[in-house]
């Protein structure tokens, strides 16, 4: 009598689970389906060779051109920016954490970081326009202009830093203790330990930390968009404005195009583009993440 | 009554229950007397309030094999772990007492622990390797020590002195994770050689390990003594009557009784030490 009734339960809890997986799994088909279904009229204009190679980007004024180089160029300069920035500010605050601050201090700090992860991103992008740019930038490079690509990768930085520390931090608590045990025995002090046994032994989980890190800011918006401005433009000045992927997208949404039109499509095109590269930096990620697990159990 | 495996003991005065032990044989022959490099000195170790290791006072004889037994949880690791100060990083643990190191008091503020760990090495109960070549695992320690003399010599003689050589010689860049335990566990004891310490700390260093590997073990133990002066916790009796000179037994922090192997063994002073190697508890 009992166990017909535990058995059902069973299964309708095994239905529920099975339920919330498929949610995330049906939402990610959506996105590619709907990426790729609004893609192809898009590029049934613009060959994608002429898309991935154009240097110029003019999507909104004539002459058009759809060259997504200008784009590439300014998320991977924002992006790269951020990370020269927040990877040793986030791996020097891992380390302190996980080697050298007392406990006390860690279980204060965990949550702060935490915190600071959780403020959005637009208030950075204020903090970005009101501050960073008039009261840092512009006092020391007096050519800045008000939206600029510098200002945007210090924010971003900025944003990612606690992901970067509280990833870099696991991955430097994942190292044994008798690892760190067997070289303290040897005589060496907490720097040679620290440089010598438990970074390379966390070099996966570092890496791995760096590119999630990374692939937040490739695809970073609100803050982005109001740091570095909407100018499409190949350049490598980190002091004048520039438009990434985003904050193209979040221009031609904004603004009134109307749907159909080949510049409504492009946002399609931009965003399989950024879902493409996110997409594989985080596959690389996760290989990195589960090497590492390996490496210790 | 005061406990050091030195003193020369009166005659024994038989209990009624006289001792039979079932494993060793014959008796071991008390060790020529060297003098001490290491002596503990009423030495309690705390953990917040609780006493883990008791007014403990022993000393420990150059080039001997001085083992501690006692049950789980008697403070031996505990004990072991202050000689060459790795307990320091466990927050709320409080010593009193000394430790003193030919002579010197190891706790001492003008003592670096680190010059303390060159001379008291430690092999620890699982073997830990470095992710790195065997070359590599061998050379760490001296390296970063600063170590002038010939690397590639100094890892030589370290193998062969952990009887690793013939079975390493051909494969030392390869990765020291591929070796089996035993192998693992004599390359740890080769890489705290290669520092050239006078002591080497030896918490359980057979327990992970099968009886095949952990005879090769102790014979390298027993080989180790005629350089080194090894301090050996143990849980296996038999291997405490095998290949130690003297043996303390450790009750709940305390020391009970320490002395010559061959007399623990066959003639313990202590009731409590004899239930113990008679396998009545413990
Ligand atoms: N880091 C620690 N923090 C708090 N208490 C500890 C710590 N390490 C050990 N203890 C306690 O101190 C006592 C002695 O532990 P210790 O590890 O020295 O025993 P042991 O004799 O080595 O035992 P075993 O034979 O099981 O290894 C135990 O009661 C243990 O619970
Ligand atoms: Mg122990």
């Amino acid at each position: 009598m009992r166990q017909p009734l535990r058995k059902a339960r069973e299964g309708l809890i095994y239905g529920v689970l099975l339920g919330c997986a498929l949610v995330s799994v049906v939402t990610m088909l959506g996105i590619i389906t709907v990426l790729v279904s609004e893609s192809v009229p898009f590029f049934r204009e613009v060959s994608v060779w002429s898309y991935l190679t154009g240097t110029r980007w003019s999507a909104l004024l004539e002459p058009r051109t759809f060259g997504v180089l200008p784009l590439l160029a300014g998320t991977v300069q924002v992006a790269c920016g951020a990370l020269a920035l927040a990877v040793p500010v986030g791996l020097g605050a891992a380390i302190y954490l996980s080697e050298y601050a007392s406990p006390r201090l860690r279980t204060l700090t965990k949550p702060i970081l935490e915190i600071l992860a959780g403020v959005p991103t637009v208030v950075y992008g204020y903090f970005a326009l009101t501050f960073i740019t008039p009261d840092i930038l512009q006092r020391i490079f007096p050519a800045a202009e008000v939206f600029n690509a510098a200002s945007a990768a210090i924010v971003v930085g900025i944003m990612i830093v606690p992901t970067i520390a509280s990833l870099c931090d696991d991955a430097l608590r994942a190292v044994p203790r008798s690892l760190r045990e067997g070289a303290y025995a040897l005589a060496a002090n907490r720097l040679e330990v620290t440089a010598r046994v438990v970074l390379p032994g966390a070099f996966s989980g570092v890496v791995a930390a760096v590119l999630l890190a990374l692939a937040r800011a490739l695809g970073e918006t609100m803050a982005v968009t109001l740091a570095a401005g909407m100018t499409p433009k190949l350049t490598l000045n980190p002091l004048t404005s520039v438009q990434t992927l985003t904050s193209y997208i979040v221009q031609v949404s904004l603004g009134d195009t109307p749907h159909g039109t080949i510049e409504y499509q492009s946002i399609f095109a931009v965003a399989l583009t950024l879902f493409l590269i996110t997409l594989t930096i985080n596959v690389i990620a996760q290989r990195m993440i589960r090497r590492f697990r390996e490496e210790y159990d | 009554m005061k406990l050091t495996g030195l003193e020369v003991r009166p005659p024994m005065t038989r209990t009624a229950d006289s001792v039979r032990t079932s494993f060793v044989v014959e008796p071991k022959p008390v060790p020529e007397r060297t003098p001490s490099v290491i002596s503990i000195d009423r030495l309690s170790v705390l953990y917040g309030t609780h006493v883990a290791v008791k007014e403990v006072s022993m000393e420990i004889a150059e080039r001997r094999v001085t083992a501690i037994i006692g049950p789980s949880g008697c403070g031996k690791s505990t004990l072991l772990r202050s000689i060459n100060r790795m307990n320091d990083f466990i927050a709320g643990i409080g010593f009193q007492g000394a430790i003193r190191f030919r002579g010197r008091d190891i706790r001492d503020p003008g003592y670096d622990p680190i010059d303390l760990r060159r001379s008291v090495g430690m092999v620890f109960q699982k073997p830990n390797p470095f992710p790195k070549s065997i070359y590599r695992n061998v050379a760490w320690g001296a390296a970063i020590n600063g170590y002038r003399g010939d690397l590639t010599q100094l890892v030589e003689d370290a193998l062969k002195k952990a009887a690793l050589w013939e079975e390493v010689k051909d494969k030392l860049s390869q990765s020291a994770l591929a070796l089996s335990g035993g192998q693992q566990q004599r390359l740890c004891i080769a890489r705290a050689i290669a520092l050239q310490p006078e002591v080497l700390l030896m918490d359980e260093p057979c327990s992970a390990l099968d009886p095949i590997a952990t005879a090769r073990i102790e014979d390298l133990i027993d080989k180790l003594k005629a350089q080194y002066t090894v301090v050996l916790v143990t849980h296996n009796m038999q291997q405490a009557g095998r290949v130690s000179d003297y043996t303390a037994f450790m009750y709940m922090g305390e020391l009970i009784e320490m002395d010559a192997t061959g007399r623990i063994f066959t003639n313990p002073q202590v009731r409590k030490t004899q239930d113990y190697i008679t396998g009545r508890f413990g």
